[in-house]
């Protein structure tokens, strides 16, 4: 079905976990990938990771079979995402650095392209405020990993236009991902819920209530989660959901969103889970 | 590619012993060889590609295009073949 869609063409800003899982999950479906990091010793650890995510989705039959990949482009310069028909922002949850590259991107790119963040907890309106064309932002919240999960979170902001939403559906339905769609909030849906849940297991640990294992493992066997709230934050990054706490709290005020003492510890000491081999778990080594 | 390797043959049951040690270590359970890992729920999709990259590490080997399905990591006994398949296909290739 991806191979019917010769017009997307995506533009990747940011080659972190998310972003490589976003361009392994639109080569895998034939869609070309330009994509944007910092340094050229970055898009080589790049274009590793997603060599080895795609090795990952075959062997999870998470792709269509048959299907030509996409074309991989990596580049340092911003101006090569101009002629993208989507650009995802998938940069650092910092507001600082978000605001920064979605008003270049929004400046680079024509009338037309659709904008997408790809934010874990920052409003889509606040950051709508940043670039040229408000109607054109939407919030797309991948899951990790974004190839083997296929619903997404579709944030739809107060100025996010008909034309845009429709854009992003088309574009999602060629990635063969399912949506659902909300209305704007700090932290949306997901994160809103889940970022208070893994900052209080963290806590738990902390308070010596429960061992990592022992948290994660009520959760999974008492109320069915797959993969344990501890589990899950050592996925998503723990630097990655400090800074979303962060913002969850800065702008929604909820105590339980400050990130906790032993969290910020493993983020003090590097222990920022699987991508560099131990968070709450130890991974032996850094796993993508 | 470390001198215990190159010291021990690579047999079926040298690799099952070492694929149930490392399943031991990681997962903190032992399994039969034939027990499937995956429908136990033992082991999770992000696992089974660090599966991948272990058996490649310490066999010297590249799995690769069809061999590349979880039908090949589902039991240890299934490893284990493939890892002598490979093994076996292109030797020359791992040296």
């Amino acid at each position: 079905m991806s191979t019917d869609q010769p017009d997307h063409r995506l533009a990747i800003i940011g080659g972190g976990v998310m972003g490589t899982n976003i361009a392994t999950l639109a080569t895998g479906f034939g869609i070309p990938v330009t994509l944007i990091e910092v340094s050229d010793d970055i898009l080589t650890a790049t274009r590793a990771t997603i060599k080895q995510k795609l090795r990952h989705a075959q062997l999870m039959a998470a792709l269509p079979p048959g299907t030509t990949p996409g074309k991989l482009v990596t580049s340092t310069s911003l101006a090569d995402i101009a002629d993208a028909s989507t650009v995802i922002e998938a940069v650092t949850e910092v507001a600082e650095t978000k605001q920064q590259v979605l008003a270049e991107a929004s400046a680079i790119t024509r009338q037309g392209t659709t904008l997408i963040s790809n934010t874990s907890c920052i409003p889509i309106d606040e950051m709508a405020g940043w670039v040229k064309r408000p109607d054109e932002l939407v919030g797309v919240h991948f899951m990790n990993p974004s190839y083997l999960i296929k619903m997404v979170e579709v944030i739809r902001g107060p100025r996010t236009s008909d034309a845009t939403m429709t854009s992003v559906t088309g574009l999602l339905a060629a990635l063969g991902r399912e949506a659902l769609v909300i209305s704007d909030s700090a932290g949306f849906v997901i994160n809103r819920l889940l970022h208070p849940l893994i900052n209080t297991a963290a806590m738990l640990v902390q308070e010596g209530v429960a061992s990592a294992q022992v948290v994660d493992g009520l959760l999974e066997g008492c109320l069915g989660h797959s993969t344990g709230p501890l589990r899950t934050g050592d996925l998503i990054g723990l630097e990655n959901l400090v800074d979303s706490l962060n913002v969850l709290y800065e702008r929604r005020g909820d105590e339980s969103c400050r990130p906790c003492d032993l969290l910020l510890e493993k983020v003090r000491e590097g222990n920022l889970g699987r991508k560099t081999g131990r968070g709450f778990y130890d991974y032996g080594k850094a796993a993508s | 590619m470390t001198s215990e390797q190159t010291m021990a043959p690579v047999t079926a049951q040298a690799i099952q012993e070492a694929l149930l040690s490392f399943l031991d270590e990681r997962i903190k359970s032992s399994v039969a060889v034939d027990q499937d890992l995956f429908k136990s729920g033992l082991v999770s999709s992000m696992f089974a590609m660090q599966l991948v990259v272990y058996l490649e590490e310490r066999y010297d080997i590249a799995v690769i295009g069809p061999d590349l399905t979880l039908d090949n990591f589902r039991t240890v006994q299934a490893m284990t073949g493939l890892v002598l398949r490979l093994r076996e296909a292109a030797p020359a290739e791992n040296a």
